[in-house]
Parts: structure tokens; C-alpha cells; sequence
């Protein structure tokens, strides 16, 4: 029996050989041996007594998995247009010059592999990497080159962690550089909280109670989507099921946001009050937090804080002596973007491709392993622990008649103080922007790349559900910058990250980015942005998920915000420009017989 | 089950609760044209053809089901020009040559674009570089013409429940793999099987071909829905 065989066998064995579990046993492979091989494949598939290609699905799906091995040391580079904008491009060329090999490969010795990654949530500190797992933050080309010499050097990455960033993140735990940049604190989620208390107050309320208190509040998710909580746990506790579950979602992959980053790192056991209240409300005893593989630096950290709450009888058997158990486990990611789509996230957690489901049935009719389940935001977990310590009521006076309460915002871009600002709903953009020192920008992109690209004959509307949603991400953008670049690079994003499922995603996506780009290389007349634009329509009408139903926005939403942009790179007095390259789509032949034909002539 | 009343763009019609709109619709003679649907298997609402409005939200028919005093659109110009959009965005995603190709008359996806009068697809082709397989000793896989309908990874499993075909990679890089070991074994009838519920000559059995001429095919004479609104 080989070394493979034996590894993939304790893994396996570890889990129990629970095919549920499919994502650690990958992990864990991964871990030891590299990469995940079509060998390897087998093994896992025969130990789990399941399909291979089962297993192939899901090492292919994501993107930290791999078939081939990825380096010693893998480099992911964040690729976000935040990045770009604060000198990703410069960072690539040092990284790739000092190791010697292009992004998308590993070294001929296989010590070194560079590749790009979506939005690591490091918007507001940019250019940023994770290597091995560790995040390096404010990366400059001579930064990376030293990181390149460290490696060669064959130090541990984390020995070439020389700074720290402020509060938790410096604790012996975590030791990242990473910042918290908390730059403005609300009532809500970064006020003085007393650990139990919010826990102890519904636990000596009836379920029902808790979730009316919820509905008083008028909470609505944190994710973006905005469905109303209590509502959501109504259905749940509502639902026929031998058991409930209780699923956080910190997958947090919106590019440009980054503000549950900061509550995993300082308000954890905030975040698990919030979800054992939750189960409580709904008649759950388990937990579930789903965490991006890009936060993993924060997972051991986490881990304590739920071994102290269990020690301090705030989560394990009979909470409080009131006769209630609840306890929570991590789940790690493995980087898909469309996991943050709740049933998709409820599919990877049971080992499966992150495909987002058909409705009905909902989550919380049937989720994980077919139980009723609510699926939450970091953020709205924290503030149902606010809402039980302050009151429907109270939290409910804060913000618009339709938004409640506070919003925590990921600013980044073009503005001198980027951060998480916790602002009361119904703040304008404009108000915002003076905040942050943004108020020369040309364009905010408001709810990330999915969300709206907006103007200054806009800067005057309201940020909340209502007027201009959003899950946090704020993009400040600057009168330097290309606009074009930034929607491009958004589309690259969401061509990366569509699971491939439904048509109008899969393929529609790639069409309007080469359309697109007809338009930016100038080869294109004012019947391609209406064709673009009414394309843009047919995606976001025709696809399955969220994913799609809002991918053209970086498009449609410039095409009408922005007009002009485009119009100047079209001509405007032909009905047709080709983009058609003669000469390069005959180069290949053009090399074969030795002659260039006079295209000219032609 | 319980009898339930709901309209097709204005038409009364009746169905049972726990039917999906796609099945009461064609109860009722109404056509709504599907690819990734097959009865009897769970619906996979990957195509996104059979989107129908309820309530001004576009909504696959396949997926839905009806529901008591549900107010469906289904054949307006707006959903006739999307659904034809989805049509061509497949024919630009893959590399199809339907004067070559052994399911030619069978093809659903070719019938759909006669039905929808596909003379050109408004999307620029892609012309992807897929692989073909034809190591197994039964069944051809032909990724060119593959939909991702998902019709073979829903219901080709062997008798302990193994999936013989499923999906790899993500994307506009998914495509259609097998478990090579449980691919080797399938018997004759497996290899029909999965040729006949192929909607697109994705899977051929080896060694037959053309055993029905080209102009006695299914599509040749009606075209593809006919056999319904006839009903």
C-alpha cells in the first residue's frame, strides 16, 4: 500500500467515511500530499464507496483545490480591480520576475507557484496575497520580491510575517498583519457588549418571542438580499424537520467587501451568541459557521473562542442551565463566489459542487442534509444579539421605514480613509463619500461588482434597501481611472465565477465581455451598445440564481450611468465595424506557406 | 391530489397540485418548449428555456409548480425572443455541424431552432476547443455538442446508485465526465439509454449509426412541441 493510499485512508477514516464531509477529506488530502491527482481521486471515491467522478466534480469546482500540484509555496495574488488600482500589476511583474515563473504556473522545481484569486477581502489594504494560507496586505514590488527571497530561502511563511495589525489580529492565535481599519463605530455592531447577556435575555423568552422581537426590529439580512429575519426563522421553526439547523454564512466573496472580516476577528463570540439565539428561535441544537477559505488564517482563533464559550456554558449541552444545546462547528470553503448563494453554501457544506439549488423547496422547508435550515449573515447574527439586549423597538428607530437599524460598510478605492464604517441605514452617498475622503470621485460602485455603478448626478441617494442596496461593498472611484478597466475586470470576475449550471450565466456571461471588449478596442458602432445593453437584459432575466441575475450589472449599469464613455469609443455614422483580425486569424497558415497576403487589397 | 385552476397567457386551464407548470401546461395542450426537462427524471432547470412570468418574474416552468389561480405568460415576444436567445447562445457555446452529426432529425436542440426560426445567432460564435472521448468500449462522448443539460448525470447510475456521468470544472470550462471504471461496464442497453436521452449527439452508441434514414426522424416532418398542441 502506497503513502497515497495510506493518507487518503486515515483521512477518510477521520470523517468517519461520511461523503458529507467530502470538502475536509479534499482539504485534508490536499494538505498532505499536494494536490488531488486522478489517483487520488480514486482513492477517495473507493474508500467513500461513492462515484469518482463525484469526487472529480468537487476538486474541479473550486478554486484552491487542484489536480496538479501548485508549488511549495502557492502564491494567490488577489486579482480584484481594487488591487489594480493600488499597483496589483507592478506586485505580479516583481513576484513574477523574482521566482521565475508566469501567474497560472509553479516553478520548474515546483517550489514556487503564482496564481490570481477573486477578492480576498483585503480591499481596504491592497495589493494583498495569501501564501500557504497567510495573508500579506500593502504589497509593493519590492515586498515581493523579498517574500520571493524568503521562499527560496526556504523559510516558514509565517517567520516572514514581520508586522502586525491592530487588536485581535495580533493575538498569538491569528498573528496577521491584516487590519481591522475600523473607522466608524455605531450602536449596533461595534458598541460595548457583555458576552451572555443577549443569549441569557432570549433564553429566558419563549422562541416565538424572540423571533417577534425580530420582527418588531424589522431586521433584514446583512448579505444584501435583504429578506426579512424573523420572517426567515418563522418559516424555520415553522417547518416540519427531527431537526433544524442553524447556518452561519461568512463567505463573504462580494469584491470590495470586507466588514465581516473585521466582526470574525473582533466580535467572534458576538457572531456566536447571535447564531445560538437563532437556533434557539428556531428549534435548532447544531451550528454550522461556513468560512471562506480566504479568512482560514482566522479558523484556529475561532476554534478557541468556541472552546471558551463552551467552557464558560455558553454553547455545548444545557446553555445556562436552561435547558437548551446548541453548538457550532467551522466549515471551511475551498473559494467559489457562488457560495454565498445560500443553497449552494448548503451544498458545499454537504461536500457537493457549490450549484446553487431549484426553489422550492426553500432552505428553511428542506436545507442541510435535507433539514429545515436558516441561513444568516455574519452581520445579521450580530445584530439579533443587539436586538435582544436593546429591543425591537429601539433598533427599529434607527435607519429608513423599510431599512432598520445600522449597516457596517467595506469601503476601498479611491478614498484617503478606507475601512468598515458602521452608518445608520439611509446615509447618502454623498455624505458617505465626505466620510472617507472620496468626495472628488467620479463613479462609487455601491453593493460591489454585482450592485450599481453610480455617478455624481447620483451621489444625493440613500444607501438602503429601498434606494441603493447593498451587502457593504463600497468602491470608491476616482477621475484618474478608466471605467472600462474596472468593468472589465468585473466581468472577468463573474466569467471566473459562474458554477456553469444554466446557460444564460455560463455562456452569456463570456459573450457580453467579448462584447465589451469589441466596444473597448474601438471596433464598434453604436448597434453594439444596444445590442449589449439589451443582452445584458436577457442574462439577467433568464438565469437561475442571483449569480446571473445580476452579473451584467458592471455593464448595464454603466451603459446607463455612463453612456457617454461608451459612446465615444463607437463610431457613430456606420451600422457596422468589424472586429474581425484577417491577419491574425491567418497567421497560423500565413507561417506554414511562407507568404503574407495583401490584405489591403482586400 | 387536488384539482387546481391557473391561466396560460389568459387561457383556463386546470391542473393538479404537485405538478410542475411545464406538465399541467402540456395537460392542456399548451406547449412550452424545454431541452434539459425529461420526464421522470428531477428537474434540473439548467437550460432556462421553459422560463415563463408569474407575477412579472421570469421563472423556469420546469422547476415551478403551479399553484392555485396562477397567472402564467407564456408565449409573448418578449419570452419567444429570450428563449430563442438561449437557443442561439447554445449553438455560439459549442461547435455543432448538424450536417454531419448522427442525431440529425433527433436532435432537440436542432428541432428548437427550426421551431424558433434560427436562420443566424445574434451572439458571436466561441468556438470553444473541446475533447472528444471515444476510449470507452460502448459509448462515444462528444463534448462539441454537449448541452449540460445534465439529462445523463441525473439518471445514468448503476444498480448500487453510483453516478456513471457527471459534471467537472465550473463555468464555461463544465463539462460532462465518467467514473471510467463503472463507464467500461456499461452493458448495450446502458449505452441506448444514454444515446436515446441525450437531447443533442452528445453520446453515441459506437458501432450503429444512421439506422433510422435522415428524413423519417423524429423532427423531420412536425416540428418539435407539434405532438403536444396537437393533443
Amino acid at each position: 500500500m502506497g503513502r497515497e493510499d495510506t493518507i487518503v485512508k486515515q483521512v477518510v477514516s477521520k470523517y468517519n467515511n461520511d461523503k458529507t464531509r467530502l470538502m475536509d477529506i479534499i482539504t485534508d488530502v490536499q494538505n498532505e500530499l499536494g494536490c488531488v491527482s486522478d489517483e487520488t481521486i480514486r482513492h477517495i471515491a473507493s474508500q467513500l464507496q461513492i462515484s469518482s467522478v463525484d469526487v472529480e466534480g468537487v476538486v474541479t469546482f473550486y478554486h484552491f483545490f487542484s489536480k496538479t500540484p501548485r508549488g511549495k509555496y502557492t502564491v494567490y495574488l488577489n486579482s480584484s480591480a481594487v488591487a489594480v488600482m493600488k499597483g496589483r500589476t507592478a506586485v505580479a511583474k516583481a513576484f513574477e520576475e523574482a521566482a521565475g515563473c508566469k501567474f497560472g504556473s509553479t516553478t520548474p522545481d515546483g517550489a514556487i507557484g503564482l496564481y490570481n484569486t477573486s477578492c480576498i477581502g483585503m480591499n481596504d489594504q491592497e495589493p494583498a496575497a495569501i501564501i500557504n494560507g497567510v495573508v500579506f496586505t500593502n504589497l509593493t514590488p519590492q515586498k515581493a520580491k523579498e517574500l520571493v527571497a524568503g521562499m527560496k530561502a526556504g523559510k516558514h511563511v509565517q517567520e516572514m510575517v514581520t508586522e502586525f495589525g491592530d487588536g485581535a489580529n495580533q493575538s498569538e492565535l491569528i498573528r496577521s498583519m491584516v487590519k481591522n481599519n475600523i473607522m466608524r463605530k455605531g450602536s449596533v455592531i461595534f458598541a460595548p457588549y457583555e458576552l451572555g447577556s443577549a443569549l441569557a435575555a432570549a433564553l429566558s423568552r419563549k422562541p416565538d418571542d424572540v423571533i417577534e422581537e425580530m420582527k418588531i426590529a424589522n431586521l433584514r439580512g446583512r448579505g444584501g438580499a435583504g429578506f426579512p429575519t424573523g420572517m426567515k426563522w418563522d418559516f424555520c421553526r415553522k417547518s416540519e424537520g427531527t431537526k433544524k439547523y442553524v447556518i452561519c454564512n461568512a463567505d463573504e466573496g462580494e469584491p470590495g467587501t470586507f466588514k465581516d472580516r473585521v466582526i470574525l476577528t473582533e466580535l467572534p463570540s458576538m457572531l456566536f451568541e447571535g447564531m445560538a439565539i437563532g437556533g434557539y428561535a428556531v428549534g435548532a441544537n447544531e451550528g454550522i459557521i461556513y468560512l471562506r477559505a480566504e479568512y482560514l488564517y482566522l479558523k484556529k482563533y475561532l476554534e478557541k473562542v468556541l472552546s471558551d464559550m463552551r467552557a464558560k456554558n455558553l454553547l455545548g449541552k444545557n446553555i445556562l442551565g436552561k435547558g437548551f444545546d446548541f453548538d457550532i462547528r467551522i466549515q471551511m470553503g475551498a473559494g467559489a463566489y457562488v457560495c454565498g448563494e445560500e443553497s449552494a453554501l448548503i451544498e458545499s457544506a454537504e461536500g457537493k459542487r457549490g450549484e446553487p439549488r431549484n426553489r422550492p423547496p426553500f432552505p428553511v422547508q428542506k436545507g442541510y442534509l435535507g433539514y429545515p435550515t436558516t441561513v444568516n449573515n455574519v452581520e445579521t447574527f450580530c445584530c439579533a444579539v443587539r436586538i435582544m439586549l436593546e429591543g425591537g423597538e429601539w433598533f427599529k428607530k434607527m435607519g429608513t421605514a423599510q431599512s432598520a437599524g445600522t449597516k457596517l460598510l467595506s469601503v476601498s478605492g479611491d478614498c484617503e480613509k478606507p475601512g468598515v464604517y458602521e452608518v445608520e441605514f439611509g446615509i447618502t452617498v454623498q455624505t458617505l463619500l465626505e466620510m472617507v475622503g472620496g468626495r472628488t470621485a467620479k463613479a462609487v460602485q455601491i453593493g460591489g461588482p454585482s450592485g450599481n455603478c453610480i455617478g455624481k448626478k447620483d451621489f444625493g441617494r440613500r444607501i438602503c434597501y429601498d434606494d441603493l442596496a447593498t451587502g457593504g461593498s463600497i468602491i470608491v472611484i476616482g477621475q484618474q481611472r478608466d471605467l472600462f478597466e474596472i468593468v472589465h475586470n468585473f466581468m472577468d470576475f463573474f466569467v471566473e465565477e459562474s458554477c456553469g449550471w444554466c446557460v444564460p450565466c455560463r455562456a452569456g456571461n463570456v459573450i457580453l465581455k467579448e462584447r465589451l471588449e469589441k466596444i473597448m478596442s474601438g471596433k464598434a458602432s453604436l448597434k453594439d451598445i444596444d445590442e449589449l445593453e439589451s443582452w445584458c437584459k436577457i442574462v439577467k432575466a433568464m438565469s437561475r440564481c442571483g449569480l446571473g441575475q445580476t452579473s451584467p450589472n458592471p455593464i448595464y449599469t454603466t451603459i446607463q450611468n455612463f453612456r457617454d464613455i461608451y459612446e465615444a469609443k463607437v463610431a457613430k455614422d456606420v451600422d457596422y465595424v468589424t472586429s474581425f483580425d484577417l491577419l491574425a486569424a491567418v497567421q497560423e497558415s500565413c507561417k506554414i506557406a511562407g507568404r503574407i497576403p495583401n490584405v489591403e487589397e482586400h | 391530489m387536488s384539482t387546481i385552476q391557473f391561466t396560460i397567457d389568459g387561457k383556463p386551464c386546470t391542473g393538479k397540485s404537485g405538478q410542475t407548470i411545464v406538465e399541467a401546461a402540456k395537460d392542456n395542450g399548451i406547449y412550452i418548449p424545454t431541452l434539459c426537462h425529461f420526464e421522470g427524471l428531477k428537474p434540473a432547470g439548467s437550460c432556462r428555456i421553459c422560463t415563463v412570468k408569474v407575477g412579472g418574474r421570469f421563472m423556469a416552468a420546469c422547476t415551478t409548480p403551479v399553484t392555485e389561480g396562477m397567472v402564467i405568460e407564456n408565449k409573448t415576444s418578449e419570452l419567444e425572443d429570450y428563449r430563442k436567445a438561449i437557443i442561439e447562445m447554445l449553438f455560439v457555446e459549442g461547435n455543432h455541424m448538424c450536417p454531419t452529426c448522427e442525431k440529425s432529425g433527433n436532435c432537440e436542440l436542432q428541432a428548437l431552432g427550426y421551431r424558433y426560426m434560427m436562420f443566424v445567432p445574434r451572439f458571436p460564435y466561441l468556438f470553444p476547443k473541446r475533447e472528444l472521448d471515444a476510449s470507452l468500449p460502448k459509448i462515444i462522448i462528444e463534448r462539441n455538442r454537449c448541452v449540460q443539460c445534465l439529462r445523463c448525470v441525473r439518471s445514468m447510475t448503476t444498480s448500487d446508485g453510483k453516478k456513471i456521468f457527471g459534471m467537472v470544472n465550473r463555468g464555461g470550462h463544465i463539462h460532462i465526465n465518467v467514473d471510467r471504471e463503472l463507464a467500461k461496464n456499461m452493458s448495450d442497453e446502458q449505452a441506448q439509454k444514454a444515446m436515446d436521452l441525450c437531447p443533442v449527439g452528445s453520446i453515441l452508441k459506437k458501432e450503429v449509426g444512421f439506422v433510422v434514414p435522415i428524413g423519417k426522424r423524429k423532427y423531420d416532418a412536425m416540428p418539435i412541441g407539434s405532438e403536444i398542441e396537437k393533443a
